[in-house]
């Protein structure tokens, strides 16, 4: 599977249009809900931009978007030796009391998704966390699933998929390469 | 120069933490960068990462230093590791236990890391080779204190940013200071350009070689400096004929407000700590704004946390 520049901004749209249809514990039936985009370092990160771009154009009002970085909280060190940081966590304040839609490229185990939801207890207890990726692929090793999806995908079990950027950090195409 | 550890190994990937003359400079960058994630968990409300549950980290200090060991618990303890303590002035070391038999037993409560602070050179590279834990070297004798020499370099970077062509004076007693070889090894390798300054009885023969110049006189190596590092005079540590006494010393080499002036206007002001205030550095400097020394002790905590991880998650991979 390859998917390039144009393949990817459907997919965006698609995201976009569910993200907007999320229905926000807590929230009034018009009422309408700008949640924090925090992009899962790496490729997240990449997504949230992307998606608040979008949801600039469609909505009037770009979201306040965020970054965090999971490497520390995951649960296979042990496995995978240490790994360098991605890249600092910067959240666009005190996430306590905010909806927040933390965001990513491609989910598969759920376990980066897991890591993440840990780094957030820990700066703050949001009012809602929702989860959406940009592909989900399959293939969950713990219970989480995606609130919004831009595309789901099927990936032969030794592949991954890997979002590749250009160089003014947008995506460029997402190709599959062995584990 | 040494051999590079090839690209295959990542960075990170550290058995034990000897000394910083065998890691490369991508090693240390890597470290560095790991210590800026770390100094700002250290600035959350809830200063924990979960990372090293399980992982118990032992405290081996037979020559005392109250600073370094709280640094290094500190760093433990925000990383959810379980820590121990053990001193010399309260063990068998003062009953006549020979050092291995110590670390061996020590071994047997099955630490995961060992931090060892020793009066000997070489005390760390020996328990690395004769005990199945991984070893932190938390200063050996006048050898080397690498996570000293991190904490500096990640102090120097956070404040000039890129260190290349820095010029960097370190002043003091350079033969007796692990300190200095550290720093040493650190700053060449980021490409800083070290100047040396001291008596002539504390600059080591030969340590050009090393990749540095050095002063006899303290103006030379202080002319233009980005930034300044006093050394402590270690007076436990040395002879009393290396220089005539502390007033004269501080006329000579101790660094001042009207001998700073000689540096770059805004330079930094480091110490390893703990400082003789009036021998080597005069209070007004000290307490002054350029100094970033309570800085340096506050950033040592995120640089030890990062090695600590490297070394845990390295152990992780292929355990004794």
């Amino acid at each position: 599977m390859n998917l390039d520049r144009s393949n990817l901004e459907q997919i965006l749209r698609q995201l976009a249009d569910e993200v907007l249809a999320l229905r926000w514990t807590g929230a009034a039936p018009d009422e309408r809900v700008m949640p924090w985009l925090i992009g899962i370092r790496s490729g997240g990160a990449v997504v949230a931009q992307e998606l608040a771009a979008v949801l600039a154009l469609t909505e009037g009002e770009r979201p306040l978007v965020g970054a965090l970085d999971c490497s520390l909280y995951r649960d296979d060190t042990w496995l995978r030796g240490p790994r360098l940081v991605e890249g600092q966590t910067s959240l666009p304040g005190d996430p306590t009391g905010q909806r927040i839609l933390l965001v990513d490229d491609v989910l598969a185990s759920g376990r980066t998704v897991r890591a993440a939801m840990a780094v957030l207890a820990d700066l703050g207890r949001p009012k809602a966390v929702a989860l959406a990726v940009l592909l989900d692929r399959g293939g969950r090793e713990l219970p989480i699933q995606p609130d919004a999806v831009g595309l789901r995908v099927q990936v032969e079990p030794h592949q991954s998929l890997r979002l590749l950027t250009d160089g003014h950090g947008r995506m460029e195409r997402v190709v599959t390469q062995p584990n | 120069m040494l051999p590079q550890p090839s690209a295959t190994v990542p960075p990170l990937q550290l058995r034990h933490l000897l000394a910083l003359e065998t890691l490369s400079a991508e090693q240390i960058t890597a470290l560095l960068d790991l210590a800026a994630e770390m100094k700002s968990v250290n600035q959350r409300t809830v200063k924990k990462l979960p990372t090293l549950r399980g992982i118990t980290v032992l405290s081996f200090f037979v020559e005392s230093s109250t600073r370094t060991r709280m640094s290094f618990e500190l760093a433990a303890k925000r990383l959810s590791a379980d820590t121990m303590t053990f001193t010399a002035s309260s063990s068998s070391l003062s009953k006549g236990e020979t050092l291995l038999d110590t670390a061996l037993n020590l071994q047997a409560m099955g630490p995961d890391i060992v931090v060892l602070r020793h009066n000997r050179s070489g005390a760390a590279q020996f328990l690395a080779e004769c005990i199945g834990c991984s070893i932190v070297n938390a200063g050996d004798g006048a050898h080397e204190h690498p996570t000293q020499g991190l904490l500096d370099a990640f102090t120097l970077r956070d404040k000039l940013g890129d260190l290349r062509g820095r010029k960097i004076a370190i002043i003091g007693d350079i033969a007796h200071s692990r300190v200095a070889r550290s720093n040493l090894w650190c700053l060449t390798k980021l490409g800083a350009e070290v100047h040396l300054a001291g008596p002539a009885t504390m600059i080591p023969p030969g340590i050009e070689e090393l990749g540095c110049v050095a002063h006899r006189r303290v103006e030379p190596a202080l002319e233009g400096a980005d930034a300044v590092m006093m050394l402590r005079i270690q007076r436990e540590r040395q002879g009393n004929d290396l220089f005539p006494n502390a007033h004269e010393y501080h006329r000579f080499f101790g660094l001042d407000a009207e001998r700073l002036q000689l540096a770059q206007p805004g330079a930094w002001v480091l110490h390893p700590g703990p400082m003789n205030r009036g021998v080597e550095i005069s209070a007004d400097v000290a307490d002054g704004p350029q100094s970033v020394i309570l800085e340096q002790v506050e950033n040592g905590v995120a640089v030890r946390m990062a090695v600590l991880y490297a070394v845990a998650a390295t152990r992780g991979l292929n355990p004794a």
